[in-house]
């Protein structure tokens, strides 16, 4: 088959969605970020609901979201991605709203806003990205960096006496009632991909029925701040993280 | 005509209440009126009091270190404001509870057995209507049918029952305030 | 137009005030002495007189947070606290101001620092006119003085709001939040429609149309040269502002020897000191300032050519001082007399210390 048969519409096996923009991903190559960014804005193609969702960005690795992601955004201050999305939410209750955010975002800084969120009930989704570190910042400890891991504040890894244990975030709001559907996910094979990319279509899913708050987290890597080749990462992933943090549904609706 | 009052007392024996009544009596016949509480961890039963300016002008400051008319509910009140009174200007008082008596002789001093009164009529909650009814004795600065309509604005359309009972006890305080002298 | 009459507090006129002006929502969290506001709020129902959204937060750094996102949507929107949930709120209110969105905030000011004190202060002015969070940014600042203000300037702030896309704060204080006066009420203004906002507010993410541009409502410029360009024009934005917004009031000042510059309850405070310096024959008057940022540079100017001392009076260690005195710019004499941490200059005070620091001073 010749080129300019190829690029033929008739022959297309698979086209970027058009709700990511044309913006080159600021990630490091090998990072999940990518993958969530671009299932979570396939999921909202398929849906049909583009032009109805506003997305909230963080701050931390994906503080750029909003470049990649085609859709209206708005950039939240460290944390407050859950409250901003409240704001939305509450004054338009037909549209879609759902925050992106990582591990230091939603774990540390905002713990109350996603706590509070999540147990009012908020009808929107929260897509949280966990690697166990600060990426943005240059590998810092994470509250979900693991027991015994190092970063660039653990350099001797994560001592639980001093520093006290990792957060299971997802655990924790999974028992509160605002919350309809809370699951894990990875990204790092076409497997989990499919399989992520389900949980977050069910979550918007939820959300178009006004279930309450819908929480999809992503157990990701972070080769560089976990000082690894990309492979290396993802097997470190699997060894290490998914024992701690092990996927599957946690919460689903009766 | 500006009067300027302060009210003070416990809480709880409805003094915000009765500033406020007669803020809304103020407003019934065309004046202006500023309504200032005390507020803040003493209201939690500890003692509580409000200004009331009624005046024909516009109101400058809200807050007075200086009244024409002081009705003072219990003994810390009375050693806080007895001194506040302007030179001519009136002290109202409930001797219940009082240890210490009023003693300046510039001013005209003025009681109301507002707590016997209330308790020997079974209903202790028409308190400070009676006390109100001393003032307005003492100074009429609003009409009693505009106190009525005051208290028809301030009261949940629920209570407008009670209103005629209201009415009874500031009728009573008119007919009760007596004139003191300091010894 | 008719006008309602009310006996109200100045913390719950204002709220009624922004039912009828349309708000669309408000998010807040209870402290003393505003708690009223909220309270008021949640007893009108204003989700059924008018659809607006009303919720109380997890905290004042949540609430300010919902107002970003609703503001960003083009909603009039809006919250109240007090001096130490102001404090809270700071880093919200430099990202509604980076990000240029429009809302309007409450400030019933209380004595400080710390915890402090809830009673009546005036303490906050720095925080208010200087920037208050990070970075380079001016608020609107509108200070009134009567339960009638409260409710009058909460209409003109969220004009003013979305004329400029910039945060307006109404620094009040307790004794305005707490005292009840008279007040007569506008009538209910009918609130935008989601349709109207779309068509009104191109900036505002509502949703993405098709065929145009997605919106992003961010404060973040990675670039140094694109924040230069960004702070360029937000100043650019704030001169306009102190070039077409200056708003003061003049109480006596015709033929004034002497003036107090005060605003809010300090200035009501100055207006009874002024009655009471006339009836000493002292020729005295009040510049009562409306808004302090911008502040009425060129209206103080104007006054050292007439008057020969001002008194800035003001419930705090002198921080308005600082701007009256830039203004006289060493001209006449120009001081500074407060009460702090809670308590209120008397009139008696104020006219003492006008005859003391600026008359025989």
């Amino acid at each position: 088959m010749l080129a300019k048969d190829i690029i033929k519409p008739e022959n297309l096996v698979y086209q970027k969605t058009k709700l990511m923009t044309d913006n080159v991903l600021s990630y490091c190559p090998g990072c999940g970020h990518g993958t969530a960014h671009r299932i979570t804005m396939e999921v909202l193609e398929e849906m049909g609901i583009g032009d109805e969702t506003i997305g909230v960005a963080p701050v931390g690795c994906s503080v750029l979201a909003y470049e990649f992601m085609n859709i209206d955004m708005q950039q939240a201050a460290h944390g407050r991605a859950p409250a901003v999305a409240t704001g939305i939410k509450r004054c338009y209750p037909e549209k879609f709203v759902f925050t992106y955010q990582g591990d230091g975002d939603l774990a540390a800084i905002g713990t109350a806003e996603t706590i509070h969120a999540c147990n009012r009930g908020e009808n929107i989704t929260i897509i949280f990205v966990n690697n166990g570190i600060y990426g943005m910042t240059g590998g810092q400890m994470a509250p979900t960096t693991l027991p015994g891991m190092r970063s660039s504040t653990s350099p001797y890894g994560r001592d639980v006496n001093l520093m006290g244990n990792p957060l299971k975030m997802t655990e924790l709001v999974a028992q509160l009632p605002g919350t309809s559907f809370v699951s894990r996910q990875a990204v790092h094979t076409p497997k989990h991909v499919r399989k992520a990319k389900k949980a977050i279509r069910q979550a918007f899913e939820l959300q178009k029925q006004k279930k309450g708050t819908t929480f999809v987290e992503i157990v990701s890597n972070c080769n560089s701040g976990w000082k690894m080749t990309p492979v290396q990462a993802n097997q470190w992933m699997e060894e290490n993280m998914f024992p701690f943090y092990p996927l599957g549904d946690i919460k689903v609706p009766e | 005509m500006t009067e300027e009052i302060i009210i003070a007392g416990f809480g709880g024996q409805g003094v915000l209440s009765m500033g406020k009544i007669l803020a809304y009596s103020g407003i019934m016949q065309d004046q202006e009126v500023s309504w200032m509480p005390s507020y803040g961890p003493e209201m939690r039963g500890g003692t509580a009091n409000v200004t009331v300016i009624v005046s024909d002008e516009r109101i400058s400051s809200p807050i007075l270190n200086q009244f024409d008319t002081a009705i003072i509910l219990n003994q810390q009140s009375m050693d806080k404001f007895e001194e506040t009174v302007k030179p001519g200007g009136v002290l109202l008082y409930d001797p219940n509870g009082i240890t210490r008596h009023p003693s300046r002789t510039d001013i005209r001093i003025f009681q109301i057995e507002g707590a016997k009164k209330a308790a020997d009529l079974g209903n202790t909650k028409i308190f400070n209507m009676i006390v109100l009814g001393a003032y307005l004795q003492i100074k009429p600065i609003v009409k009693l049918e505009n106190v009525v309509l005051g208290l028809k604005k301030s009261l949940p359309t629920r209570y407008h029952n009670l209103i005629p009972m209201n009415e009874n006890a500031i009728q009573e305080g008119m007919k009760n305030v007596t004139a003191y002298q300091p010894a | 137009m008719a006008r309602e009459l009310k006996l109200m507090k100045g913390n719950e006129a204002i709220a009624e005030a922004a039912i009828r002006a349309g708000a669309d929502a408000y998010f807040g969290y209870p402290i003393t002495p505003q708690s009223e506001v909220i309270e008021y709020l949640m007893a009108e129902k204003p989700h059924e007189r008018t659809g607006k959204v009303v919720l109380q937060a997890e905290s004042e750094v949540a609430a300010i947070n919902m107002v970003y996102g609703a503001a960003g949507a083009g909603k009039r929107v809006w919250t109240s606290s007090s001096s130490p949930g102001i404090s809270l709120k700071q880093e919200g209110i430099s990202y509604i101001a980076g990000a240029e969105l429009p809302c309007v905030i409450l400030n019933v000011v209380r004595g400080g620092p710390g915890l402090g004190t809830i009673q009546p202060s005036q303490a906050d002015y720095f925080q208010s006119v200087k920037g208050g969070g990070h970075g380079d940014y001016r608020l609107i600042v509108l200070a009134p003085s009567s339960v009638q203000e409260m409710a009058d300037y909460v209409v003109d702030a969220f004009d003013l709001a979305f004329k400029y896309r910039n945060p307006v704060l109404i620094l009040s204080d307790g004794v305005i939040g707490q005292m009840m006066e008279k007040v007569y009420l506008i009538e209910q203004r009918p609130r935008l429609t989601d349709e109207e906002i779309k068509q009104r507010y191109a900036w505002a993410t509502t949703g993405k149309k098709d065929g145009t541009e997605r919106r992003v409502i961010t404060s973040l410029a990675l670039k140094a040269d694109e924040m230069e360009a960004h702070n360029i024009h937000l100043q650019k934005k704030y001169a306009e502002i102190e070039a077409n917004e200056v708003r003061f009031e003049e109480f006596q000042c015709d033929d004034a020897e002497y003036v107090f510059v005060a605003y809010g309850s300090s200035a009501r405070v100055c207006q009874k000191a002024v009655q009471l310096a006339r009836n000493k024959g002292i020729k005295a008057g009040l510049l009562r300032l409306i808004t302090l940022f911008p502040f009425p540079k060129a209206e103080i100017g104007r006054l050292t050519g007439q008057v020969k001392g001002m008194l800035a009076v003001e419930m705090s260690s002198g921080q308005m001082i600082e701007d009256v005195k830039l203004a006289v710019n060493g001209r006449i004499k120009a001081e500074h007399f407060g009460r702090f941490g809670g308590n209120i200059p008397t009139p008696d005070e104020v006219l003492y210390a006008l005859e003391t620091q600026i008359i025989g001073g």
